[in-house]
């Protein structure tokens, strides 16, 4: 909904003000709340990337847990080598009798390649994807259906290749970022810095592409796809657009949450985990930004507490806060938030009407 | 004679067997208006849709401008300078009026040119201008969602003008509009073919009458009569389709 005002710099540095006072985090949380605020918050990146797919173009995107563990194995493979010998071959490809280094392991040495292709190669997955489904005009269902798919072939893939992609258990031990330390303060400093400025300029830029009229044509396309294309538009492209964004956001996420957690494993890309990231979006509500940024950390929050004291139940009381979600507050938390706020301007207004009138 | 803008040679559609265009050969010319009558089921939209390259032609030829239209994407042929209302209003809900308008009347349509968010001049002056014709020049700012019937008529109607297509085709301008309503469009469509080309659907005898253009009937796909509307009023074969085929069939039984 467009609220005058909105476009104002005063509400931009409003926006912003939560980003700073989480800058300022390692002065006030404790070590475990600040690795949680990380964790989230690298999460939230890839919550806005949702809600530009989702909320902004109507498309249920069902497999973004790929993009993110590309993002994450990227960093990953290049922390397992920076701690290497020369000639050395990371710990798990050695018990698992592996000779020569993979050639597509080599390039990851370079920490600049690392940090590009943590961003390029989700973004150029997206990029496909999207052009094969939009240029063919499927529909929602299938994209969803689709992507799916993919996550559960991705998870599927890198556990059944255990001798170069580590397996079940994933890339970790690792304990150097750029010579640093990871376990040091310093580097712990750095990593929280670096997450809270990310996560504000993914916040600026999806809010800048939805103030272009690009934006508007997306949300054009979601609303009458054929009106857009008898104006002259082709609506793929917007779509396109949006895909490719949502891939970057998910991937600069899944490499800053493997640092925070210094894992990566097929057990945060799958299925599970890619529904997982939709909930979080429909719980803030999908339309929103903060939304979904507030989503994310409420979520994940909860999992915290509640599975580390009863597993087993996480996953049917996140499928029922799904279904409660959607049926009695389909636009989040952010559409309950804006129905207070719209009832009290109105009583606002009546009030003053009956102050001119009596 | 001038060329036609649009033509149409011999263009068959068939849904499943069923023949809602039957072969037909239509030319208009530039800077004219052509109503287009007959009963429900004529194939009057699948003619549009034809055009606009919604349905395809079975077989046949849409030609627009001299250029081969029938398989053209349809993006490309709103490009050509082709833009539709549709009978049900097509605007974009969650948009503001002024947001519909500006969509309509970017020219230049690819991507990439829209990572701006204001319109240059010259297109900011016509969305003003329109907004001023349509008579919703107060309401720029809500959203169409919010809007009654007969203002997303306006609107869409709106958006066409901003398109500044050459060629404006117009599915029942005039349903759930007012009979003042009614009238103004009439005298916007009048005003409209002094420098595009117009082709209306409409029911609405004395909408139609007020329009005073030439008139083609369609019956079952095809076309029936040319002509003037009042010479047509009195036809006995279109008075025999707008009656029904009942009573025909029983004067031939």
């Amino acid at each position: 909904m467009p609220m005058p005002g909105r476009r104002s710099p005063l509400a931009l540095v409003a926006a912003l003000l939560p980003f700073a006072a989480l800058a300022f985090a390692p002065l006030y949380l404790a070590p475990y709340h600040l690795l949680l605020a990380g964790r989230f918050l690298s999460l939230g990146i890839l919550a806005m990337g949702i809600v530009m797919v989702w909320g902004q173009a109507g498309v249920l995107p069902l497999g973004q847990g790929v993009l993110f563990g590309l993002g994450g194995y990227a960093i990953a493979m290049h922390c397992k080598l920076a701690a290497l010998a020369p000639d050395e071959l990371p710990d798990f490809m050695q018990w698992n009798g592996v000779e020569a280094m993979p050639w597509w392991w080599k390039p990851f040495a370079s920490p600049g390649v690392a940090l590009a292709a943590a961003v390029v190669v989700p973004s150029l997955l997206a990029l496909v994807l999207a052009w094969l489904v939009f240029r063919r005009r499927m529909t929602s269902v299938y994209i969803a259906l689709i992507t799916q798919a993919l996550a559960l072939a991705f998870a599927t893939l890198l556990i059944s290749r255990q001798s170069t992609t580590g397996g079940f258990n994933g890339l970790t031990n690792f304990d150097t970022l750029f010579g640093m330390p990871l376990a040091d303060d310093r580097a712990r400093l750095w990593l929280h810095l670096a997450t809270v400025g990310l996560a504000a300029l993914a916040y600026l830029f999806a809010r800048a592409i939805g103030a272009t009229q690009a934006g508007r044509l997306v949300t054009a396309v979601r609303d009458g796809e054929n009106r857009v294309r008898f104006l002259g538009y082709s609506p793929a492209p917007y779509k396109i657009l949006v895909f490719v964004v949502a891939g970057a956001f998910a991937g600069i996420a899944g490499a800053l949450h493997t640092l925070h957690m210094g894992l990566i494993s097929p057990a945060m890309v799958g299925v599970v985990p890619s529904i997982e990231m939709v909930v979080w979006v429909a719980v803030g509500g999908r339309t929103s930004l903060y939304g979904a940024l507030i989503g994310t950390v409420v979520v994940n929050l909860a999992k915290d507490r509640i599975s580390s004291d009863w597993p087993a139940a996480w996953p049917y009381l996140m499928g029922l806060v799904y279904i409660i979600v959607v049926l009695a507050m389909p636009r989040g938390l952010s559409g309950v938030v804006e129905r207070l706020a719209a009832r009290l301007r109105w009583r606002s207004e009546r009030a003053a009407e009956v102050a001119s009138h009596g | 004679m001038a060329e036609p803008l649009l033509a149409l040679h011999d263009v068959h559609v068939t849904f499943d067997g069923f023949r809602a265009l039957d072969g037909i050969s239509l030319e208009i010319f530039p800077r004219s208006a052509r109503v287009i009558i007959g009963p429900n089921g004529a194939g009057k939209s699948t003619l549009l849709d034809t055009v606009i390259g919604r349905t395809r032609a079975t077989r046949g030829r849409v030609v627009f401008r001299g250029q081969d239209i029938t398989r053209m994407p349809e993006h490309r042929i709103v490009r050509a300078g082709i833009c539709r209302k549709f009978q049900t209003p097509g605007v974009l809900e969650h948009l503001t009026v002024d947001d519909n308008l500006a969509i309509a009347v970017r020219r230049n349509k690819r991507w990439w040119a829209h990572f701006r968010t204001g319109l240059d001049r010259a297109e900011r002056a016509r969305v003003d201008e329109v907004l001023g014709e349509i008579g919703m020049t107060a309401q720029r700012d809500r959203l169409a969602a919010e809007l009654a019937h007969g203002e997303k008529q306006w609107l869409e109607i709106g958006m066409v003008l901003a398109s500044d297509a050459e060629l404006i085709l117009l599915d029942e301008p005039t349903s759930g509009m007012t009979p003042a309503e009614t009238d103004r469009t009439a005298v916007l469509i009048r005003r409209l073919a002094v420098r595009h080309t117009v082709v209306v659907i409409d029911h609405d005898m004395a909408f139609v009458e007020k329009l005073a253009a030439p008139v083609t009937v369609l019956h079952m796909g095809r076309v029936l009569k040319h002509g003037d509307i009042h010479a047509l009023r009195d036809d006995p074969d279109v008075i025999a389709i707008y009656l029904g085929r009942a009573r025909r069939d029983d004067a031939a039984g």
